[in-house]
């Protein structure tokens, strides 16, 4: 039987914390922003479709870089927070949920995105002529029907938050206990002699969490499709 | 009192269709491709006319001059759709109960029964719409859409997806409606026979331009 010690499980608690705040986070303006891309049309679309989708395509320490620019004690933005809000994100798990909901959003916007384009508008339309105001026709119908999209993009999102290294580590670091993820805590143990059984211990619960996700994401998407199909 | 005057460009084609009716059902009667489902849309407020004015009983829907465009949930409007349009993840229960909550008014049960038993769909109201026929499809939509209490109810070809023998059962439903309903309708229909069971009044409409206005027999000539 593998034996994990504290130190591992500490990693482990804090890896599932930092990517279910970032999913839970990213949900809702991800759902908001996937329903603006399908369904609007308007100045500077694709410079925000672009935008969104900048975190894929960016080296991810480019990434952590410039949200520890805008983000940090001294960014615009984080300088402004902490003032004012008293939130910190530098070196902290919460900058580490901020680093791994952006690296995750591309992943969990497309799904729902698409899933909201799926949706009949001409259900739409009958909502509406049955006396349904917008905000109602999409909590009625757009987004009962684009549920499975938004399940499989929050569960991607979250496997993609579980791995997430690059952008975490430069953003926040890798201190114990307070951003040392799976991953960062692998990356160390890999660096320090006979840290080896440590970084298998920990890749093999990688595997099974991301298994699990996968697993999961699937069996809801299944049950979530045949409860819209109605059988 | 139904008034429209209105215009609309749609691509290559234009749209350009002035009546007033007072038929308890207006049939509106055009080849496919004439016009009639843009025409029933605008009523609706799906769609909005480039020019000119809707209105029923003296409420004005529409005035372009105005820039006056109420929109379609607020118009109290009822719309049969020739695909009848059932929210798959409701059951039939919920689907007819949608208009009553959306426009929230309070819930009533003698209605409700009223519309099942003249519709016969007492017995389908915990299916889920998948597990309907084209025929009770059709008739959910028609409860759904009396429920929400319109002022106006629109149809369009509602019988259009169904095969012979589905039109002769649901027929009787519509005559029905129309006979206990007392809501004024607009019945779309390019076929004459379906017309003179059900209408009252005949707007002949052809390339987007009304042709003839008046009882059922101009649909003779």
């Amino acid at each position: 039987m593998i034996e994990i010690t504290p130190t591992e499980w500490t990693a482990i608690r804090l890896s599932l914390r930092v990517a279910a705040v970032a999913t839970l986070f990213a949900t809702p303006l991800g759902i908001a922003l996937a329903w603006l891309l399908a369904r609007r049309n308007f100045w500077g679309k694709s410079l925000l479709d672009a935008l969104i989708h900048l975190p894929l395509v960016l080296p991810p320490v480019v990434t952590g870089y410039l949200l520890l620019l805008t983000f940090g004690r001294r960014g615009l933005i984080g300088g402004w927070l902490a003032e004012h809000l008293g939130i910190v994100f530098a070196f902290r798990w919460t900058g580490a949920a901020l680093a791994c909901g952006v690296m995750a959003f591309p992943l969990l916007v497309r799904p729902i995105r698409l899933s909201i384009e799926a949706v009949d508008q001409k259900l739409e339309h009958a909502a509406e002529t049955l006396g349904a105001a917008p905000v109602r026709v999409f909590l009625t119908v757009t987004l009962p029907l684009a549920l499975p999209g938004v399940l499989a993009g929050m569960v991607l999102g979250f496997a993609k938050a579980i791995g997430e290294f690059g952008a975490t580590i430069t953003f926040v670091s890798n201190i114990p206990g307070e951003t040392q993820t799976i991953s960062s805590a692998i990356y160390s143990l890999i660096q320090t002699p006979e840290g080896d059984a440590a970084a298998l211990r920990l890749v093999v619960v990688a595997v099974i969490i991301a298994t699990a996700a996968l697993i999961g994401s699937e069996w809801f998407a299944r049950r979530a499709t045949q409860r819209l199909h109605g059988n | 009192m139904l008034r429209v005057d209105v215009e609309k460009k749609l691509g290559e084609f234009t749209l350009s269709a002035s009546f007033a009716s007072e038929g308890r059902v207006t049939g509106l009667f055009g080849a496919s491709g004439s016009g009639k489902t843009s025409l029933v849309n605008m009523i609706a407020g799906l769609l909005q006319p480039d020019q000119g004015t809707i209105s029923i009983d003296g409420d004005i829907l529409d005035d372009t001059e105005k820039a006056l465009h109420i929109p379609a949930w607020r118009r109290r409007i009822g719309y049969v759709f020739q695909d009848a349009r059932l929210f798959p993840h409701l059951d039939v229960l919920q689907n007819l109960d949608y208009g009553r909550r959306m426009n929230r008014l309070a819930e009533d049960l003698a209605q409700r029964k009223r519309v099942t038993d003249l519709l016969d769909i007492g017995h389908l109201l915990d299916r889920r719409p998948g597990k309907l026929s084209g025929g009770e499809r059709q008739r959910v939509a028609l409860g759904r859409a009396l429920l929400s209490r319109p002022r106006l109810l629109l149809l369009d070809e509602p019988l259009g997806s169904l095969d012979e023998g589905r039109r002769a059962e649901i027929l009787p439903y519509l005559v029905r409606l129309r006979d206990e309903a007392r809501i004024p309708m607009v019945y779309v229909s390019h076929d004459p026979a379906e017309l003179r069971q059900l209408a009252t009044q005949i707007v002949l409409l052809k390339d987007g331009r009304v042709t003839s206005f008046g009882g059922v027999r101009v649909l003779a000539g």
